[in-house]
């Protein structure tokens, strides 16, 4: 039997009250109740103050670069399509760094999970704006305030067809366990987007300023219908959606490799001896 | 025998499948064959050409002098009919053409006609003048018809008819209208095989066990990734092609990370945006092979040419200090050994493997005999299923005697398998602590570096094994200098030194003796500002004074190198 002990990972550096504690709650509930242990997931971290995240549980690790979640976990995912993958990244590491991978990751959907903690600010470098940061908001980069229009994750990945997209809340951890858990049971990509207060750097968004607006969708909700989906998705400012927006069943990546259908390709002994027919060819 | 074909013509017009079907027809008939390429970057029109050369003895490189020209435009006949040797033939169709030249050695044979009369259809261009090459050259036509046949009867029996028939009609019209066709073949012998550089990097990858291939097209590095691709199914190899360079290194290093052997191939400006991938293989000691295919730059510079001015690039590439290692081939043979020894050095030391080729070697086709596949090595470095399990403890960038940790497999037991761009502890978790930072320098480079250099072999000396004048060269300038060291041999004590283990230099050094004795050196490359001359001299202290480079994008040839040499020599007179 799994305990929350297996997943005791190094002393967290975050700041106190930081709202990826929740997180970290969060998933290694999730992993306990899953019956995953630390040996059969993978974490794929980017840089920032999310990337640090494999480090304060336990599961095998590799902490990239910063934006390059993605492709990493690709292709860890290709070579041993039995490892639970998760990528974790902040706001800036995967929608501004590697925003490029995220649409291609969503178009190819390897069933591995993505895991964003969005505190709409840059944590690590101190409190420059990321690309979800609001209109307006003063930083030291941004003596005048932001001017560009935050990017909006949720429906960037619906009008993707992504196959699994959902809003969590690091003050709802119950509800972010069960987001979690609900993305793990799904077959395909899943990117949950995370609202996570930084209480040193977003002085805007706010513990308080989250559970002003979130509610959590009911079963009245229907995530299968991509248009309701998308209205849903866009619904942000007084009342900001919690749960999963969208899902739908899609071919994974992996899946539609042919190599893939015996058995994991790192289970494959390479086939070295028939180089002397590839040889032959040259003839 | 040693002839040259030409053919030149617009980009679309098929002279890559008339070239390449007669190199394949002289390979099997058992000449020795050398074909390269020059063409635009475009898909349809301009001027490219293609160029065979074919012998009864192991040839290395093109010449200049032309037996048999073949224009598939205008343009081909005004630059290159002086290229001619004095029984040379032009071979072309004044109705392609729109024009006839009124010379005795033109042969106009109406091509097109022939293509829709016996093949049904204009594509059959190709075919009858493929036919008509060797009829004047005075082939046996019976290899050319076997590859019709083994070439088309996938696409069915009647394409396979209408194409034999074109052949033929090429084939016969050339043999009764050539009457000054003089050319003398040599006896058939054992076919031989021909290949390229690129492909000959593919096969080294398969015969190396890759697994993983992932790479955003770029020229001229494409070939590599189509001809891994074409494998993959009868490999189990998975191929994806990346949004991106930095897409691709990072997918390459995770599916390493999960225990495969992976590789992925670009040209400079995909290998600039890898850069910072190729460090974070270097901290997470993650091994990687890459295949930088140069051609000429800065940013997008020459797309369809030759050069070899990323040498320094490769070398320097990476923020931060960490082994790395280059290796140059200097011909298909040596590429596909030292893509093999790349993989294996790559994983036995943990560290990123650079073959750095360029468009000259990538779409060049030599002949050989055959490759030794028994000079092969496989061995897995992993720890994989029960040699992992086994261990009591597991800690994936442990302090070892050899720099060298464990390399664990993730999933494959209860050991976690922990790494980190950040620096790290033995364990892999990040650390900032100034002690395991220092202990994690000297382990990643300064205990590798010296067991790497154990594994390089010296140089290579062609020629003279004392000379008084020594051409120094790497890479790919390994064919063209070989044939310039064997003409000039007649005239000098003269040798060729040709680096292909570019990086770290080896840990025999008796090499540079020869540097020192010999009465007069010259650096030979293609680039301007002899960048593998920098890097000899820094690492043994060695300045040589004479150089000879070309960076106008197209490769050097025999004679024109030959006479630079000879010309480099008197200047010291
Ligand atoms: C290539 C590169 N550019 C910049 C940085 C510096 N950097 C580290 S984290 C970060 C942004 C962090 O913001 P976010 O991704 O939102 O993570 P958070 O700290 O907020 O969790 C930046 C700019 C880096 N490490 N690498
Ligand atoms: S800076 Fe913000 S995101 Fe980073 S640890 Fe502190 S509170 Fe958390
Ligand atoms: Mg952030």
């Amino acid at each position: 039997m799994l305990t929350l002990k297996d997943f005791k990972g190094q002393k967290p550096a975050w700041c106190p009250g930081c709202g990826n504690f929740s997180i970290l709650r969060a998933f290694n509930e999730a992993m306990v109740e899953l019956e995953l242990a630390p040996h059969e997931i993978i974490i794929v971290s980017g840089i920032g103050q999310a990337g640090k995240f494999p480090h304060y549980t336990r599961c095998n690790t590799f902490n990239g670069l910063h934006g390059r979640t993605l492709p990493v976990a690709t292709g860890i995912k290709l070579s041993n399509h039995q490892l639970k993958v998760f990528a974790i990244a902040g706001d800036g590491d995967c929608y501004g760094e590697g925003g490029n991978h995220l649409l291609h990751t969503i178009r190819r959907n390897p069933d591995f999970k993505l895991l964003v903690h969005n505190n709409q600010i840059y944590g690590l470098t101190k409190g420059q704006a990321s690309p979800t940061t609001l209109r307006g908001v003063l930083t030291k980069t941004q003596p005048f305030g932001v001017m560009s229009e935050p990017l909006n994750p949720l429906a960037l990945a619906v009008a993707l067809d992504c196959s699994f997209v959902a809003r969590g809340f690091a003050g709802e951890v119950t509800h972010l366990k069960w987001l979690i858990k609900e993305a793990v049971k799904h077959k395909g990509f899943a990117l949950i987007d995370i609202l996570q207060p930084c209480v040193s750097f977003n002085k805007v968004n706010t513990y308080q300023w989250y559970q002003k607006r979130v509610y959590q969708l009911d079963d009245s909700y229907n995530p299968e219908d991509r248009k309701l989906a998308f209205q849903k998705a866009l619904e942000w400012g007084d009342k900001i959606p919690l749960g999963i927006i969208y899902r739908i069943n899609r071919p994974t990546l992996e899946e539609q490799i042919p190599v893939l259908k015996k058995e994991p390709l790192v289970k494959q002994k390479p086939k070295i001896e028939k180089i002397k027919d590839l040889l032959n060819n040259f003839y | 025998m040693d002839y040259s074909i030409k053919i030149g013509g617009e980009a679309g017009q098929g002279i890559q499948t008339i070239g390449d079907a007669l190199a394949h027809i002289f390979t099997r008939a058992g000449f020795y064959v050398f074909s390269h390429q020059d063409y635009e970057s475009r898909i349809r029109g301009g001027h490219n050409f293609y160029q065979i050369r074919i012998s009864d003895r192991p040839i290395t490189a093109s010449r200049n002098r032309v037996h048999i020209l073949v224009a598939l435009d205008r343009e081909s006949i005004f630059l290159h009919e002086r290229e001619l040797v004095e029984e040379g033939q032009v071979l072309y169709d004044s109705s392609l053409l729109r024009e006839r030249f009124e010379k005795e050695n033109f042969l106009d044979l109406p091509l097109l006609k022939l293509a829709l009369e016996f093949g049904g259809d204009k594509i059959m261009v190709n075919t009858v003048a493929i036919g008509a090459i060797i009829g004047m050259l005075g082939m046996d036509p019976e290899i050319m018809f076997e590859l019709i046949k083994k070439t088309f009867i996938k696409k069915g029996i009647d394409l396979v008819e209408a194409n034999l028939k074109a052949a033929k009609a090429g084939y016969e019209l050339a043999r009764k209208e050539c009457l000054r066709c003089s050319f003398r073949l040599s006896e058939f012998t054992e076919p031989k095989m021909l290949i390229s550089g690129n492909e000959a990097i593919g096969l080294g990858a398969i015969a190396s066990g890759v697994k993983f291939y992932s790479a955003y097209p770029m020229t001229p590095s494409t070939g590599i990734f189509n001809f891994i691709a074409e494998q993959a199914k009868d490999f189990d190899i998975v191929v994806e092609q990346a949004e991106d360079e930095i897409s691709a290194i990072n997918m390459i290093i995770g599916a390493s990370f999960a225990g495969v052997r992976a590789m992925t191939g670009t040209s400079g400006g995909g290998f600039a945006l890898m850069v910072e991938g190729l460090s974070l293989a270097g901290m997470t000691e993650t091994p990687i092979v890459v295949a930088l295919a140069q051609r000429p730059g800065p940013a997008t510079g020459l797309p369809t040419r030759t050069e070899a001015a990323d040498l320094l690039f490769a070398l320097y590439a990476g923020h931060g200090e960490f082994p790395k290692i280059l290796f140059a081939p200097g011909n298909p043979e040596q590429a596909f050994y030292l893509t093999n020894k790349a993989f294996d050095l790559a994983e036995k030391f943990q560290v990123p493997a650079i073959i750095l080729t360029d468009q000259y070697l990538a779409d060049s086709q030599w002949s050989y005999q055959s490759f030794d596949l028994t000079k092969l090595k496989y061995v897995d470095y992993r720890l994989r299923g029960d040699s992992l399990k086994n261990l009591s403890g597991y800690k994936r960038h442990a302090f070892t005697d050899t720099g060298v940790s464990p390399l664990g497999i993730p999933g494959d037991s209860s050991h976690l398998i922990i790494t980190d761009s950040d620096e790290h502890d033995e364990e892999g978790h990040l650390i900032e602590d100034a002690e395991i930072r220092v202990k994690m320098v000297q382990k990643r480079l300064f205990q590798k570096i010296p067991l790497l250099k154990k594994e390089i072999e010296p140089p290579t000396l062609y020629g003279e094994k004392k000379p008084d004048l020594l051409l120094i060269c790497w890479g790919s300038l390994y064919g063209i200098v070989k044939e310039v060291v064997d003409e000039l041999s007649k005239d000098f004590k003269v040798a060729m030194l040709h680096f292909s283990e570019i990086f770290p230099f080896s840990e025999e050094v008796s090499w540079v003796n020869l540097i020192k004795e010999a009465k007069i050196v010259i650096n030979i490359e293609q680039n301007a500002t002899s960048q593998f001359a920098k890097l000899l001299q820094l690492e043994t202290g060695v300045r040589i004074k004479k150089h000879i480079n070309r960076f106008d994008g197209r490769p050097f040839t025999v004679d024109e190198l030959k006479e630079r040499v000879n010309y480099a020599y008197l200047e010291r007179f």
